[in-house]
């Protein structure tokens, strides 16, 4: 849903990034202060916070036991949702996922899946009879901008919180061992970078009014060895070739840096 | 029903792809305009075995009303495909894929329409994937371009899209199925063409910033060509006219 | 200054047509000094303005058109009316009935009623609100006979042609009464049906062939071909 801005702000809000400034106060390429909390809900099987600023999210992981898909069989299956949650803002509804939440799902969903940062094949128990699904489930708090780099870091941090149970196989069914845990076998790091371009200007991590005011959102995700695995443009507007450069120019760095912080 | 499998080879040693062509050529792509009796506008393209069509309605009233905005048109997308368009029947009722590509499909199309000038109407685009081969993403904005022109609705320019990706270690342009299935990567961009605009990018898979520049810049050659075909669509019901009479 | 196309040259939306010192006319917009076509048409230069005659469209009412509706709605107040166009028309009752209009004795629905054609003419209209009607003037009110042909509006200058040339053609050729709406529809009344038929087959003749030159000769040797018949 679009939120009305007084002509007159977004006036003095372009004008301010033209000089290259921001009306927080923040430089064009730099991020508000993050805040990471790992296992914060003691029933998931691996659970984080983020606060990006004044945005929050949480994501809580749940494992079970399923039947693969029949092209993969020998692979577990990962599955990512999200949910606006009504309290977070008030243009959040109730309702099944609108294509805003199912937009953000599947951004972080392809960052992870392609930089491969879960071994399914590790995730395999019985080959095309029985694997573990990991379901990351994202929980928008609070919003105040950049959903998607709040929702890929707090996932990755969970999944990084994340304690599989131990199993064995009996007579082909499998025993969950309560009492045996290890950790998720996690392979690769993709952090998401999100950019907003407003007027000429590129600028990263958009607050809120940011997002009301830019013409177009642009997603990149970056692997631990400097390769780009997934891209998102999003909003109604356009991107010249320059302009993707130069998101491109900074990118590497920009994601080794939220890395940092999410890794610790 | 049939599963397709993995070929062994997705470039063979004369550096051809699964379907003979060079890693910078496109599939064969055909435009047709106004291809639907009811629709204010329509179009379809086959690209490849990939077979699409568009129908725009409006600009007209928007219902229910209350998603109507007050200093310009809706423009509200859906991309569907039949259920018999791919190889195991998919189910008719939308996926989340669906209704990710309807917004990007929508977003890629509303930087070249002048939605300022129609306040409290909506412009409905339906785009039904007959047949799905790769690229349906891609195909659908061209020919949802088409649609709109075709509809009268005044537009900046043509919108047109094509991807580019790795197979097999090589860049490619314009993937078809299987390269996308089992390819390292795929990024498929929209563009203006005529006014060096991109509307549309996207990437999954994996990419080094080189590669990925190269690719880019193959998709955008790949746009230009369409753009040219989409270009020559357009004229063609009327040239035939004229060509017709000036016998 | 350049030109990039040639006079009548078809055109598609995107194309730069125009660069330099022009005015972007009709179906154009300029951006710095560059004149792109928006629409599918015919190019144009007159006295340094670039258009584009498009070749096909939808209505945009302008106050002072003469349309042909139909009845959808019947309100309190009024008829809504769906004039072919992006927004749907309201017709008021007090157009008719005048200050002595009783909301709640006077039956609309006998005036008018849903599914009737009506010949109106737009008496305001600016983008905020719906477009107004009145049948006030004379021959305007309830369509009773004849038969509407559909045409795309961009095509209907085409129909009426130069100081009504065209139209004056068809009627003499057709022994039709034809009154043209401007939102592309067009009340076609002949003495006998086959006039009619000729009539509708004339002018889906002149929506499909205007953008090549010769139609008037076209239409006129069609017309005559039948007569001989």
């Amino acid at each position: 849903m679009r939120t009305l801005i007084a002509n007159i702000k977004r006036k003095k809000l372009v004008q301010l990034i033209s000089e290259g400034k921001r009306s927080d106060g923040r430089d064009l390429m730099e991020y508000r202060p993050i805040v990471i909390e790992r296992g914060i809900i003691e029933k998931a099987e691996g659970s984080a916070r983020v606060k990006l600023g004044e945005t929050e999210v949480a994501v809580g992981v749940k494992i079970e036991v399923e039947r693969p898909f029949e092209d993969t069989p020998d692979q577990g299956i990962l599955t990512v949702n999200a949910e606006l949650v009504p309290l977070a803002s008030p243009t959040f509804e109730p309702g099944p996922p609108d294509e805003n939440a199912i937009e953000l799902a599947r951004v972080v969903d392809r960052g992870i899946r392609s930089a491969e940062a879960i071994d399914l094949k590790e995730l395999c128990i019985i080959p095309g009879e029985k694997v573990f699904t990991v379901f990351v489930d994202i929980y928008v708090l609070n919003h105040d901008g950049n959903l998607i780099d709040a929702s890929a870091m707090c996932a990755l941090a969970a999944l990084l919180d994340t304690k599989m149970f131990g199993y064995e196989v009996k007579g082909g069914e499998v025993v969950i061992k309560e009492d045996e845990r290890h950790p998720l076998p996690i392979k690769n790091h993709p952090v998401s970078i999100t950019f907003a371009k407003l007027g000429d200007e590129l600028v990263v991590d958009p607050s809120l009014e940011e997002e009301q005011l830019m013409d177009v959102r642009l997603t990149m995700t970056v692997e631990d060895s400097g390769k780009i695995c997934a891209i998102q443009k999003g909003g109604s507007g356009f991107l010249t070739l320059e302009e993707i450069d130069k998101a491109l120019s900074v990118v590497v760095d920009k994601a080794e840096e939220i890395r940092k912080l999410v890794v610790g | 029903m049939f599963l397709e499998k993995r070929p062994e080879k997705l470039i063979d040693k004369k550096g051809l792809r699964t379907d003979g062509r060079k890693p910078d050529e496109l599939r064969p792509i055909k435009f047709e305009v106004g291809v639907l009796g009811n629709a204010d506008g329509s179009a379809r393209v086959q690209q490849g075995k990939t077979i699409i069509l568009a129908a725009v309605y409006g600009p007209r009233e928007v219902h229910p009303r209350h998603l109507a905005l007050p200093d310009r048109a809706v423009l509200r997308c859906r991309y569907h495909m039949a259920p018999f368009s791919v190889s195991r029947r998919k189910s008719p009722a939308p996926s989340r894929r669906e209704m990710e590509l309807s917004k990007v499909i929508r977003e890629a199309l509303e930087p070249a329409i002048f939605l300022e000038r129609y306040p409290r109407t909506s412009i409905d685009l339906f785009i039904e994937v007959l047949q799905a081969d790769g690229g349906t993403r891609c195909a659908s904005i061209s020919v949802a371009s088409l649609a709109l022109a075709d509809a009268g609705i005044p537009m900046r320019d043509l919108v047109a899209a094509c991807a580019a990706g790795k197979v097999d270690g090589k860049l490619v342009v314009d993937l078809n199925d299987v390269e996308d299935k089992y390819g390292e990567a795929d990024v498929p961009i929209a563009m203006m063409v005529g006014l060096n605009a991109v509307t549309l990018l996207q990437m999954d898979g994996m990419l080094d910033p080189k590669e990925f520049r190269t690719a880019l810049n193959m998709a955008v050659e790949g746009c230009r060509q369409i753009y040219e075909m989409q270009k020559e669509a357009l004229k063609e019901k009327y040239a035939l006219i004229r060509e017709e009479l000036e016998k | 200054m350049t030109l990039y196309f040639e006079r009548r040259d078809l055109v598609v939306p995107g194309d730069l047509l125009a660069e330099g010192d022009y005015t972007a006319g009709e179906n154009t917009y300029k951006v710095d000094d560059k004149i792109y076509a928006t629409h599918v048409g015919l190019m144009e230069v007159k006295n340094n303005t670039v258009y584009v005659i498009a070749l096909h469209s939808f209505y945009v009412p302008k106050v002072g058109d003469l349309v042909i509706g139909k009845v959808v709605d019947i309100s309190l107040g009024g008829w809504v009316v769906d004039i072919n166009a992006p927004y749907l028309a309201m017709l008021k009752a007090s157009d008719v009935f005048g200050k002595s209009f009783k909301p709640f004795k006077d039956d609309l629905s006998k005036v008018f009623d849903v599914g009737d054609l009506i010949l109106a003419k737009v008496i305001a209209y600016d983008r905020t609100r719906n477009p107004l009607l009145t049948v006030k003037e004379p021959g305007l009110g309830k369509i009773t006979r004849g038969r509407i042909v559909s045409i795309t509006p961009a095509k209907v200058p085409r129909v009426i042609g130069k100081k009504g040339s065209m139209i004056n053609l068809l009627k003499q050729g057709t022994k039709c009464q034809i009154t043209v709406g401007m939102n592309g529809l067009v009340l076609v009344i002949g003495k006998r049906p086959e006039n009619e038929v000729l009539c509708v087959r004339a002018i889906k003749k002149i929506e499909r062939e205007s953008h090549v030159s010769g139609l008037t000769d076209r239409i006129a040797e069609m017309l005559r071909k039948e007569a001989e018949k």
